[in-house]
């Protein structure tokens, strides 16, 4: 077995061949030297295994030691390479296998004790067709007969991949990859031929809007910060991303993040700044490790430092890491924690471009913003313009998530209609239950219901049926799941996460739980003010969600009553079913549900009285018991204890 | 443990407000926790009331002031592993632990975090136990997981 760490090609080779060639073209010999790097034509088979976070927590770790177990028992001459994720969670562990002359080949869901087997099959000639997710297109290799191609696949199909063009392609902790790929170089070209104006500029013409939600013109921004007169100015990078159900920003760190430094390096040449910050969220400990290896390699490349390439551009990247705080992805919050404060917002303006970190000049962008440069430049931007609807140019990375039989990330043109996107990608829900929202944007967004699924995927239509598109999360449900319990639980999230600033943000999200609490649980009685308050709290939810957007200071309380607007919109059956009928027909609501004995089936075991908390079922030994509906909390143990399927829910 | 938080102290030289989350984060990751020793030392350092520092730290979720259990349990709750169960397996777990997201069981066994989103959510609902993961938790296996953990003893 050779496991090859280094790229057989020299860094002065890169750097004067490659790096430094401005020609859009590269000539043929240096092309063919690339094309060994990026492992077009291999001499030895070579083993790649996705090692992004959600290949690991699926085993991928396991995998890879048993690779490199059997070639090294068998002394084959092969090479093992970590790549990124493919994207494609539900099929992870991805394993793919090179073999000289052939196309490369992927498996799905390879697990530790599959290794074996598929390996021995690929090494003869011979692709198990169990577990073959597809092959890649390489018109110059022969194909797998019998083999699909991958971007054939529905998960695939839909997609058009250029923030994710090298996601389970090439290893993410290798710049000599990134590189051959065509990295570094619209920086470099950038830093040498164009003005910080131009730049501006170019990325202005994009198109290119922010995509950690606000949706604000990033050359705009980037020109404001540039006018205004300053000795120092800052760049950040929010990397975040605490959303609950978001986590494409970190998989594009672990997966590819070169493309990310390559970003921010071209954003603080634009600005002028010397000084760029990454905010990510400290739990994230791959993406870290990655993210700091790729500037090291950066930095020993020299596209990082001091007098870059003899261009006269200065720069360094630090990595912040945030101590954990939903509210310090807003980005005057996000300047206070780096400051060495609590990640409190403050009130624009001054906007952060105006004053901020330090009092200074600063932009904040997303992750995924910044990805999206280095390609501006190497296309041009109306190449990006050509991409994407009307209103909003370019791609989308997305999560797909939730009752949905293919979860996972993908990118798509924003504006494709997410019907195409939950039915195609997604290919629909598992099992028998019927589809009943998505949700997108997290706890600021809202539901698209089967009525509006056809609604494109942009800032602006979706704005129109009341969804605001927050980071790209989308979670599917289905109708074993209930609209009520998932507001709840993102009312939950809010009102622990509020930072506590403005009273109606941190007040009136906690009286909104208490609503929601209160009719997904059983009135203790029926009499007193707790049924008036049940009813006067509902009616109370839209006036008070009014109240909590209009008078908060930041994003977080502003967009909080979002899932309440939006599910009231179009769920305002399930509020009545749990208000009046006292009933949550998904049978999530727990505290709602009242158990019934069947007097035919219940032998009068006495297993489950005793094992009542509030003493609620009586009888005598060999009759049939009985539930007092009064008492009953719905807990649910004697339902789960009863051997005889006696108990049943009403 | 004086002269460690020393060293760590020793590397931020400027001894600038901004260097103060750093400082905390690294005295985290080598004792576990923040303790008040360390909480004192850090404010004489920066020339901060150490209320002050306390202050900043509970706002995070990051931060600690107690030592984490032998067994460092995280759930995730994400919206995916809510919409398929994480609730049900959370109340499991706090009645088999009997204690709280942010609690420590007064054994020093088990501690108990809840964590926004793990990244895996096609395996959800999951459970993150010093490093390993169990995936597809249902309520039911609560209990045994929790078991293995008490019989096995170190990790
Ligand atoms: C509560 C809250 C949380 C936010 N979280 C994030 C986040 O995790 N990542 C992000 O990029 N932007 C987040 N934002 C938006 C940022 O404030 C800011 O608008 C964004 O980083 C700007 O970058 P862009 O112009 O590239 O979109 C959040 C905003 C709010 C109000
Ligand atoms: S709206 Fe909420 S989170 Fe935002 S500043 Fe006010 S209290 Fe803090």
């Amino acid at each position: 077995m050779e496991t090859r760490t280094h790229i057989p090609v020299a860094k002065d080779y890169l750097k004067d061949s490659v790096l430094l060639n401005e020609s859009v073209d590269l000539p043929s010999d240096v092309e063919k030297v690339l094309r060994f790097v990026r492992r077009e034509k291999v001499k030895y088979p070579v083993v790649f295994v996705g090692t992004g976070s959600s290949g690991l927590i699926s085993g991928a770790g396991e995998t890879l030691d048993q690779v490199k177990r059997y070639l090294g028992d068998r002394d084959i001459k092969a090479e093992v390479v970590e790549t990124g994720s493919t994207g494609y969670c539900t099929m992870e562990p991805v394993m793919e296998v090179q073999m000289p002359g052939k196309t490369r080949v992927a498996f799905r869901q390879v697990t530790g004790d599959k290794v074996p087997f598929l390996l021995d099959g690929v090494f003869n000639n011979m692709i198990p067709d169990v577990q073959v997710l597809g092959q890649h297109r390489n018109p110059s290799l022969e194909v797998w007969k019998d083999v699909p191609f991958i971007d054939e696949l529905p998960f695939f199909s839909i997609q058009l991949r250029n923030l994710l063009r090298n996601w389970g392609r090439i290893s993410p902790l290798s710049i000599e990859e990134y590189i051959a790929t065509g990295g570094y170089r619209s920086y470099l070209k950038t830093i040498r031929s164009y003005t910080h104006d131009e730049v501006c500029d170019i990325v202005e013409r994009s198109g290119l809007q922010g995509r950690g939600g606000g949706g604000f013109l990033t050359g705009k921004k980037w020109k404001v910060a540039h006018t205004v007169i300053a000795d120092q100015r800052y760049l950040l990078c929010n990397a975040d991303e605490s959303d609950p159900g978001g986590f494409a920003n970190r998989a594009m760190i672990e997966s590819d993040p070169h493309r990310l430094i390559e970003g921010v390096m071209i954003a603080a040449y634009a600005i002028g700044t010397s000084k760029a910050f990454i905010y990510i969220r400290n739990d994230y400990n791959t993406a870290i490790s990655r993210l700091e290896e790729a500037i090291r390699q950066a930095r020993d490349y020299g596209l990082l430092g001091h007098d870059v390439f003899g261009s006269g551009f200065n720069i360094e990247i630090a990595v912040r890491k945030g101590p954990g705080a939903f509210v310090c992805g807003e980005e005057t919050a996000m300047i206070s924690s780096i400051e060495g404060k609590r990640g409190m917002p403050r009130p624009k303006p001054p906007y952060p471009a105006v004053s901020g970190l330090f009092g200074k000049p600063t932009v904040v962008n997303n992750v995924e913003t910044l990805s999206n440069v280095p390609a501006i430049f190497e296309n041009g931007p109306d190449w990006f313009r050509s991409i994407g609807s009307e209103s909003a140019r370019g791609t989308k990375v997305l999560v797909l998530s939730g009752r949905i039989v293919n979860q996972g990330i993908i990118e798509v043109p924003l504006g494709t209609v997410v019907k195409d996107i939950i039915f195609g990608a997604g290919e629909g829900i598992p099992g028998k239950k019927g589809f009943k929202a998505i949700q997108i944007g997290g706890p600021s967004g809202g539901f698209l219901t089967g009525e509006n699924i056809d609604t494109p995927y942009d800032f602006e239509s979706l704005e129109a049926e009341g969804v605001y598109m927050g980071s790209g999360g989308m979670v599917v449900l289905d109708e074993g799941c209930c609209i009520i319990d998932t507001v709840r639980y993102f009312m939950d999230f809010i009102q622990k996460e509020s930072c506590g600033k403005c009273i109606p943000c941190r007040e009136g999200t906690r009286r909104m739980l208490e609503v929601y609490e209160n009719i997904t649980r059983r009135p203790v009685d029926e009499n007193g003010h707790t049924t008036l308050e049940r009813f006067k709290g509902v009616m109370q939810l839209e006036s008070l969600a009014e109240v909590i957007r209009d008078t908060s200071l930041c994003g977080l309380g502003q967009k909080a009553p979002n899932p309440v607007i939006s599910s009231l919109r179009y769920f305002r059956n399930d509020y009545e079913e749990h208000i009046f009928d006292r009933k949550c027909s998904a049978g999530v609501c727990k505290e709602l549900r009242l158990f019934r004995i069947d007097v035919d089936k219940c032998t009068g075991c006495t297993v489950c009285a005793p094992k009542c908390p509030v003493s609620a079922i009586i009888g005598t030994r060999h009759h049939p018991f009985f539930i007092v509906e009064d008492k009953c909390t719905g807990c649910g143990i004697c339902y789960d204890v009863c051997k005889f399927s006696a108990i049943s829910v009403i | 443990m004086d002269g460690k938080t020393n060293d760590i102290l020793r590397k931020y030289p400027k001894g600038s407000r901004d260097s103060l989350i750093p400082i905390l984060q690294d005295i985290q990751d080598q004792d576990g926790y923040l303790s008040e020793q360390a909480l004192v030392e850090v404010g004489r350092y920066l020339d901060l009331p150490s209320g002050k520092i306390y202050g900043l730290a509970t706002f995070y979720n990051q931060f600690r002031f107690g030592p984490p259990g032998q067994h460092h349990v995280c759930l995730c709750h994400g919206t995916s592993c809510h919409v398929t169960g994480a609730g049900d397996v959370r109340k499991e777990l706090e009645k088999k632990l009997r204690i709280k997201p942010g609690e420590t069981t007064r054994d020093g066994k088990f501690s108990f975090e809840l964590s926004a989103c793990m990244g895996a959510c096609h395996l959800s609902p999951l459970i993150r136990v010093n490093g390993r993961y169990h995936t597809g938790v249902k309520p039911g296996d609560v209990k045994e997981i929790m078991d293995s953990y008490i019989e096995g003893g170190e990790e």
